[in-house]
């Protein structure tokens, strides 16, 4: 019954993490280009010359 | 010195502007590369973004740079663009993100509440049970409040207004288990609903969400169309000097100059000068039209030659142009009155399911079962009817479809697209740019090397259509220009120049015959070139495919009848020609009132009040913004084939929707009964609830294979 104290608070705080998370990524343009990001992977740098 | 260098960037800032332009040819990240190095090494331009699930590129530039030279780079790049206009996104996509946040929340309301329901459902009493409740509440309210409001608000429109909608009987529902949940914690009963009131929220606002994402795709603002039209003109005063004089200030009778490649600001009529027009976007005609004194021109159209003076005869809401904005307009309206398959199901369902929960409640106080008691069954028959997975189920199977169509090279704009594209009986093609691949191809068989050269050197210095089609294609070829110099252009005869000795020229053909064409000349040899507006390459299959699903089409187009015949015996279609967009419009209208679902199939900005007012409509990604906007689904490439698998995939889709509402439904079916009797328990109702969206779901996700 003590871990509860412990381990609900921890649950809620967990999630409202990844709550935040994807605010945050949601803001920050994360989800705009999806498959543009898959794809820029590929792109090689420009040589630094 | 100080003061310098920090007012620098500012001054240098204050300048910068964004521009968007929309690039469909964009397949890979190469692409992206080089699209973004091109455009980010021109001086004068700060940044390039490409966004490729967009296809759009978002620059950053100084603000004297025209966008239309950059439309140019970009074409010099390799890519056609088209400018965008101002971020028409925006609107779509803020409720987008406001229903994917509210998402969120519900979907972390809804673990956590799942968390401490299932120690609950497992055993737990007493005190536990009691602080698992309270817990449960301090969690739920919150997210009630947070990601109910779209329905709560929804709701409350509808019931101001003596209507009612698949909103009211879910705020009912949540409201009422809410309210009965926070009861039972209070007075420390036995069951708590907050983890079904939060569950449903979340999958509803599953559905929402995908159906917002789904519309926000091809939109751009019918602002487009007008602003095709020039923003100002040249006017001349009473000393014989002009003024510049911004379109909305002008007035009939005012006398405008309009250089060669300028858009006509106001519609009247030509009193000096002779040259030609390109009127494409109000005739949909691909070869420009010779213009001489007398001759009505019309805001929109662009001057390709030489100067000329025309007397205003209509200016803004007048002209011809904008008469076609107010068509579209009204054409738009008869569509918005397409009721949506989800509506219509939950006109049948909502009131089924009050008079369920109210006969449950009157039934079970008649048998004695008092207030409190009667008043559970009443609302588990609330929340285990609630359209839960009929909310998923129309949204689930279109979004699914909309992705299958977009790697097939179809945008679909929404799900009432779909619904309505299912539905067609017959189709309607516009001719130049959707039957044909609307610009005119060259035939270079009668070119050698040198003379091939030659052309390409005369034609790329020249913005006439013909020698753009032209140098378009020697540069494919890649032809290397030759070396002329001297180059000059006379209006309406053609462009001129001096390689070395000889004299070099593209002019109009001696002998002018029905067909367009233009000549060569070197020195005192000819030859012609034969231009043709080429059919879409399987746009005789696509017809017979058409025929064999028992779809009759038609060509409406505003083109002469000499150029409607050839392509219409080619494919074996009955065609309608010469027709100005309120003749197509009146067709379509004749059509419907027969009772026929027409698809209209168009680019031109003729096309754009039929685009509106046709069943369901598609334009080619060529097609100008105006036909874009007003359309319901845009495809992509050269071919023809992705109208025919936005059919195919639509019809599929409707079909996967009817199975959906018999899945979701059939669910219900199976637990009312329980619900009836007083056995349905949270536990139930949350297995219920989230067993039938997820095989609704996943029977949506069939949609994704491609058809075998």
């Amino acid at each position: 019954m003590t871990n509860l104290v412990f381990l609900i608070p921890v649950a809620l705080a967990m999630g409202l993490g990844g709550l935040y998370a994807f605010f945050w990524a949601m803001r920050a343009g994360q989800f705009d280009d999806l498959d543009g990001a898959a794809n820029r992977i590929l792109i090689e740098d420009e040589d630094q010359q | 010195m100080n003061a310098l260098v920090q007012a620098a960037p500012a001054a240098r800032e204050a300048a910068l502007v964004d521009s968007r332009f929309t690039v469909p040819g964009m397949r890979c990240a190469g692409c992206i590369a080089k699209v973004e190095r091109g455009l980010g090494s021109l001086p004068g331009v700060e940044a390039a973004r490409v966004n490729f699930s967009a296809k759009r590129v978002a620059v950053r530039h100084l603000a004297q740079i025209d966008p239309f030279d950059l439309v140019r780079e970009l074409e010099k790049l390799g890519f056609e663009a088209q400018l965008a206009s101002d971020n028409p996104l925006a609107q779509d996509d803020k409720e987008t993100r406001q229903l994917l946040r509210a998402t969120a929340v519900a979907g972390f309301g809804m673990m956590n509440i799942m968390l401490l329901s299932v120690s609950v459902w497992s055993g737990a009493g007493g005190v536990t049970r009691e602080l698992f409740h309270w817990l449960s509440a301090l969690i739920a309210l919150p997210v009630v409040a947070y990601a109910g409001r779209p329905f709560f608000s929804s709701a409350l429109m509808a019931l101001r207004h003596r209507r009612t909608n698949m909103d009211v009987p879910i705020t009912i529902g949540v409201l009422l288990a809410t309210g009965l949940s926070l009861y039972e914690t209070v007075t420390g009963g036995e069951h708590a609903y907050f983890d079904g009131a939060t569950m449903l929220l979340f999958f509803l606002l599953c559905g929402r969400a995908l159906d917002a994402m789904m519309r926000g795709r091809t939109r751009a603002g019918i602002g487009a169309l007008l602003g095709r039209m020039g923003r100002s003109a040249s006017v001349v005063q009473d000393d014989g000097t002009t003024r510049r004089v911004a379109s909305d200030q002008l007035f009939p009778g005012m006398v405008m100059i309009v250089a060669a490649g300028e858009a006509l600001a106001a519609d009247g009529e030509v009193i000096d000068g002779t040259g030609a027009i390109d009127n494409a976007m109000l005739t949909g005609e691909s070869e420009p039209e010779a213009v001489a004194p007398g001759r009505m021109v019309h805001a929109g159209s662009v001057n390709l030659t030489a100067p000329l003076t025309v007397r205003i005869t209509a200016t803004a809401s007048d002209t011809v142009i904008a008469e076609i904005a107010r068509l579209m307009d009204e054409a738009g309206q008869s569509r918005s009155r397409y009721v949506r398959i989800a509506d219509r199901a939950s006109r049948l369902y909502a009131p089924a399911v009050h008079t369920l929960a109210l006969a449950a409640l009157v039934g079970w106080m008649i048998a004695g079962a008092g207030w409190y008691q009667s008043l559970v069954i009443a609302i588990a028959v609330l929340i285990i009817t609630c359209p839960c997975a009929l909310g998923l189920a129309v949204p689930a199977a279109q979004v699914t479809a909309a992705s299958a169509l977009l790697k097939q090279g179809v945008l679909v704009k929404d799900g009432s697209a779909l619904e309505r594209l299912a539905q067609v009986d017959m189709i309607a093609f516009d001719k130049t740019g959707t039957l044909t691949l609307g610009e005119p191809v060259p035939d270079l068989s009668a070119l050698d090397q040198t003379r091939k050269a030659v052309a390409l050197a005369l034609a790329s210095r020249s913005r006439h259509p013909l020698s753009e089609g032209l140098a378009k294609a020697l540069r494919e070829q890649g032809v290397v220009p030759a070396l002329v110099e001297k180059v000059s252009e006379i209006a309406g005869e053609g462009i001129s120049g001096m390689m070395g000795a000889v004299q070099v020229a593209l002019e109009k053909p001696e002998q002018a015959g029905a067909s367009v064409a233009s000549q060569l000349r070197i020195g005192g040899s000819t030859t012609l070139i034969p231009f043709r507006d080429r059919l879409r390459e399987d746009a005789g299959e696509a017809i017979a495919a058409l025929r064999r699903q028992g779809i009759p089409a038609m060509i409406m187009s505003g083109d002469r009848s000499g150029a409607v015949r050839e392509v219409a015996g080619a494919l074996g279609l009955f065609a309608r020609c010469g027709m100005r967009p309120e003749d197509k419009l009146a067709e379509l209208e004749r059509l419907k009132a027969a009772g026929h679902l027409p698809l209209m199939v168009g680019d031109g900005l003729n096309d754009g009040p039929a685009l509106a007012a046709a069943h369901a409509s598609i334009a080619p990604g060529s097609a100008s913004d105006a036909s874009q906007q007003a359309a319901d689904a845009v495809f992509l490439g050269n071919r023809l084939a992705p109208v025919l698998a936005a059919l195919d995939v639509s019809r599929r889709t409707m079909r996967i929707v009817q199975q959906n509402f018999v899945l979701a439904i059939g669910y219900n079916v199976l637990a009312v009964p329980l619900a009836l009797a007083g056995m349905v328990t949270p536990l139930i109702a949350a297995l219920a609830m989230s067993g039938s969206s997820l095989i609704v779901v996943a029977n949506s996700l069939r949609l994704a294979r491609s058809p075998s």
